[in-house]
């Protein structure tokens, strides 16, 4: 074991428990949607949200990593993962919606590590969080790549 | 209906979108703090960001890739058709005290499926010369 090692590589392909579930509120989602920018009445409005064929209001496109941040953190405190926080730089992004996170959802995160690969003595982590309804509906993959540098 | 999302007609491959200037000062980032929890202090603690070998605060990746999407969703008329969103984080924005700083979003239509009704959009958020999303890319459904 290299004392340098900034990740445990034995972790891809690891799943974690099903978080407890998120739910989802009108007044996080406007909140949200205002620390972004993001104007869209749809966000706010819940007659416009309904016009649209929405059950409530939706949260904007990256609202999802509130939820999927939750996953990843099981990953990122796991002792035997033996992550230094401090080295830890996001990498990349990405969501794919099944369909928009609606308020009064509630939603359960199970988070797969996808892979570690070792880059010039960095780790790259990428880690997938299948995001659904606490009914089985899905709702969201998102998808993370955390580079953890080496130590000095 | 009161909103007009983008139907297929309405867009074609090589369209530019109606581009914006992002402006983001220690307000910006204490907000989008609170509300993304994501409470690192290297986006609102500027002795903490030197501490760390950083120039000065900077902004959450997240944050500048939440903004920059705005421009995909105002464009198409409503943010529920943006179903596929991805970027690297390839350079980050420095956020000084007395001016903040100034990040430029543009987007261009780079595919179309007319059968799926699915624009494909590239983004890009430059900050000064630096590019500081790589591959910003939103997929949305259009009418």
């Amino acid at each position: 074991m290299v004392a340098a090692m900034a990740v445990n590589a034995g972790f891809a392909g690891r799943v974690y428990p099903p978080t407890p579930p998120y739910a989802v509120g009108r007044e996080k989602i406007r909140e949200f949607a205002e620390a972004v920018g993001a104007q869209d009445i749809v966000h706010s409005d819940q007659g416009q949200a309904r016009a649209r064929g929405y059950r409530d209001v939706i949260a904007p496109p990256t609202f999802a990593v509130l939820i999927a941040q939750k996953c990843d953190w099981q990953f990122i405190v796991d002792p035997e993962a033996g992550i230094d926080f401090s080295r830890l730089v996001h990498g990349e992004q990405r969501f794919v919606h099944h369909r928009p996170i609606t308020a009064g959802d509630e939603i359960v995160g199970v988070l797969t590590v996808d892979s570690v690969k070792m880059v010039g003595g960095n780790a790259m982590v990428t880690t997938r969080s299948e995001l659904s309804t606490i009914e089985g509906e899905a709702v969201c993959t998102a998808t993370s790549t955390v580079v953890i540098r080496a130590g000095e | 209906m009161t909103n007009a999302v983008l139907s297929v007609s309405d867009v074609e491959v090589g369209q530019s979108l109606p581009s914006r200037t992002v402006h983001i000062n220690r307000a910006t980032l204490v907000q989008y703090t609170g509300a993304s929890l994501d409470r690192n202090p290297i986006h609102w603690d500027e002795r903490f960001a030197r501490s760390v070998g950083l120039p000065d605060v900077i902004a959450h990746g997240m944050f500048t890739m939440g903004a920059a999407v705005n421009v995909v969703s105002d464009w198409v008329g409503d943010a529920g058709r943006v179903v596929e969103y991805g970027t690297r984080f390839t350079k980050p924005v420095v956020v000084p005290y007395e001016i903040g700083a100034d990040v430029e979003v543009t987007g261009v239509v780079t595919a179309l499926d007319t059968q799926a009704r699915r624009a494909t959009v590239a983004l890009t958020a430059t900050c000064g010369t630096d590019k500081v999303l790589g591959r910003a890319v939103a997929v949305i459904v259009l009418d």
